[in-house]
């Protein structure tokens, strides 16, 4: 034990760090905030360094290299030893990591910690957030398959929509006309250079924060924070009411930090690596790609939109969304910090969550994609061919040829960018059917190019069969009237 | 000594130090930024384009769209598969084509080509397309993008070379078509 105490005494001689690091420890906390609560930054901290660790190991075998690096995922995933856990639990990682973030930051905007004197804290923590995300995507890049090689394409289109500098952003992005290898090359230096250096930098300047600062006490619904008076209340807080961090809140972090641990292993393990999909061959058209998770929210968002609105979006969206969480500790910097008395921000919170939930789970199965397959894999159910003639059969058959069945589902089965038209008899007349068909509108091509005029007779003469048992199909009823059609029928179509 | 308006000959030296490095940053600065955007610099007057083959005409029959691949005229020896291009050739007839870009006019993603409905429809986000790439629905704003082209000692060339993104130069996406 003697030689212990010299070792580090020689050691202390030379760094003079114990002093500040047991001061650093043993800082006093309000009591309340040892709270499981207070966990979701260190938790954040902790998968940052998950990510290094793991980060620094698939560098041992991932090449960037547009020619290369699909095939040493492969590589990793199935020659390296446990090569598909280390990339599993990198993935699994990132997806948690930004989850943890959130959660974080959502807890400090609603407890008010980022008001009055840690308005800095929170916009390092702002950018902390844009380079989590920065680290997604670039990543996802990484990741070089053909959700990757379009993603960047879109990428590459966002970018060129900016004014003036639009095409000269993509060529800086994609390094050169196409995307090809110095593409993926300069991802990989922001994703294991720049970003992460960055990053580095800017959790240390938020943990030293922190540390000055001191932690956001347990806010009181009535207690006030005013610029004049805070730092001294604060002062008598934590000597009245205050306990060292270490070990009295460090517990809790502790505890937290390895369960999330043990969450991002288990995860790994159960579902295994992120892909990678199909090789990045531009000449592979039939692929349908899609963003990570955590931008599924953007890839609903974009089908969406109007295309009128879409360029104003893309390129005012961010700026206002970036500025408006930048000046938020500027705009409330003092007053009420407990959420029970911040009906606006918790409603603001719940706003946006349920808007990314909402888009996100619409992403998960894009009713506005067409089903590329849906007119050759998905047959006419059988119901709606009984006691069809063989006009409407021969129109049933059309339907499926000209892949209206690629938008239009019938029984629950086909794409859902247009209508079900399980029961479109009822909602159209023929006449109509003919012009929608024959002239499209309201977001569905035109076909009058496309069909003869018997295809169109056999396809509108089966959708006229498409209405439920028991109700009649539209009619016109002026049409009707013309050719004389006799009463008795007309009033038995009238609602 | 320590008066505000004189000047020490250590402060002095101490100035004329941060000065030599700023020059010297800044002469660094030029070759540094140079490489950095040597890709915007290049791309200056389309000089990524040139005129690639897609084939024979007699590979494209008239009145049908063919998938076709070219290989990117810019090369770089770690680019794998990335230099190989598809695009949608159109031969209206005789002479005269149209080459789209498989790229949607919305975001970039590969559309696919339905003979039977004559529609290009894309994956991503719902676009649809007529045959002669006229905009038919969905989010794009225009057209699919088109690839100048010549017949040339009976090969179907175009001018290609740098990826078609909504916002390029009219020389790399082509004339708008008009929309339907």
């Amino acid at each position: 034990m003697r030689l212990i105490a010299q070792i580090r005494e020689w050691f202390d001689r030379r760094l003079q760090l114990a002093a500040p690091i047991r001061e650093a420890a043993e800082h006093p906390v309000p009591r309340n905030t040892a709270s499981w609560v207070y966990v979701f930054g260190s938790a954040a901290l902790t998968i940052f360094l998950l990510q290094l660790a793991t980060g620094i190991l698939l560098a041992l075998i991932y090449v960037p290299s547009a020619g290369e690096a699909w095939s040493s995922l492969q590589a990793l995933n199935h020659d390296v030893t446990l090569g598909w856990f280390i990339r599993a639990l990198h993935g699994w990682g990132s997806n948690f990591m930004i989850a943890i973030v959130l959660v974080h930051m959502v807890q400090v905007f609603l407890f008010g910690a980022y008001k009055f004197p840690r308005e800095l804290t929170w916009i390092v923590g702002v950018f902390l957030l844009l380079m989590t995300l920065g680290m997604a995507f670039s990543g996802q890049v990484l990741r070089f398959d053909q959700d990757a090689y379009w993603g960047i394409g879109i990428g590459a289109s966002i970018a060129s929509h900016v004014p003036v500098i639009g095409p000269a952003a993509v060529r800086l992005m994609l390094g050169g006309p196409i995307i090809a290898g110095a593409t993926l090359s300069r991802f990989f230096a922001l994703h294991v250079f720049v970003i992460p250096g960055t990053l580095i930098v800017l959790v240390g300047l938020h943990l030293l924060m922190v540390l000055k600062l001191g932690i956001n006490e347990w806010p009181m619904p009535g207690r006030l924070v005013k610029r004049a008076t805070y730092a001294s209340e604060y002062h008598e807080l934590t000597k009245k009411d205050g306990a060292p961090f270490v070990p009295y809140a460090i517990w809790k972090d502790l505890f937290f930090a390895a369960f999330i641990l043990i969450a991002v292993a288990a995860c790994a393990a159960y579902f295994g690596p992120f892909g990678p999909t199909g090789r990045p061959d531009p000449t592979i058209i039939q692929t349908a790609p899609k963003p990570d998770y955590f931008f599924l929210w953007m890839y609903a968002l974009l089908s969406l939109l109007p295309p009128s609105m879409e360029t104003p979006a893309l390129l005012i969206g961010p700026v206002i969304a970036i500025l408006g969480l930048l000046l938020l500790p500027f705009l409330s910097g003092e007053g009420e910090k407990s959420w029970r008395r911040r009906p606006i921000a918790v409603l603001t919170v719940l706003l946006i969550a349920i808007t990314l939930g909402t888009f996100t789970h619409l992403a998960g199965f894009a009713p506005w994609s067409p089903h590329m397959n849906a007119w050759s894999s998905d047959p006419v159910p059988a119901q709606f061919l009984h006691g069809t003639t063989a006009l409407e059969r021969q129109g049933a058959l059309v339907f499926q040829v000209k892949q209206c069945r690629n938008c239009h589902s019938l029984g629950d089965k086909g794409g859902q960018r247009g209508p079900a038209l399980d029961s479109v008899a009822v909602r159209l007349t023929e006449d109509q059917l003919i012009r929608q068909v024959i002239q499209g509108g309201g977001n569905m091509p035109a076909y009058g190019k496309n069909l003869s005029p018997a295809e169109t007779s056999a396809l509108v003469a089966f959708l006229e069969t498409l209405h439920p048992a028991g109700q009649t199909p539209a009619r016109d009823a002026s049409r009707g009237a013309v050719l004389g059609e006799n009463a008795e029928t007309l009033s038995s179509t009238q609602p | 000594m320590s008066n505000e308006n004189t000047l020490s000959r250590r402060g002095l030296f101490m100035k004329l130090g941060i000065l030599f490095n700023g020059l010297v940053a800044a002469a660094l600065g030029v070759p540094i930024l140079g490489f950095l955007f040597s890709s915007v610099t290049r791309g200056r007057a389309n000089a990524y384009l040139s005129w690639v083959p897609l084939g024979p005409v007699s590979e494209f029959p008239e009145g049908e769209t063919r998938l076709a691949t070219f290989r990117n005229p810019n090369v770089m020896p770690t680019d794998g598969k990335t230099v190989d291009t598809a695009c949608w050739v159109r031969r209206v007839e005789g002479d005269q084509f149209q080459v789209f870009a498989v790229n949607c006019a919305h975001l970039g993603c590969p559309v696919r080509w339905f003979p039977q409905s004559g529609l290009f429809m894309c994956p991503c986000h719902g676009g649809a397309y007529y045959r002669d790439g006229s905009r038919a629905s969905g989010p794009p704003e225009r057209g699919l993008f088109e690839y100048p082209f010549r017949v040339q000692d009976g090969l179907v060339t175009i001018q290609a070379g740098e990826l078609a993104t909504p916002g390029a130069s009219a020389a790399v996406i082509g004339k708008k078509p008009p929309c339907a």
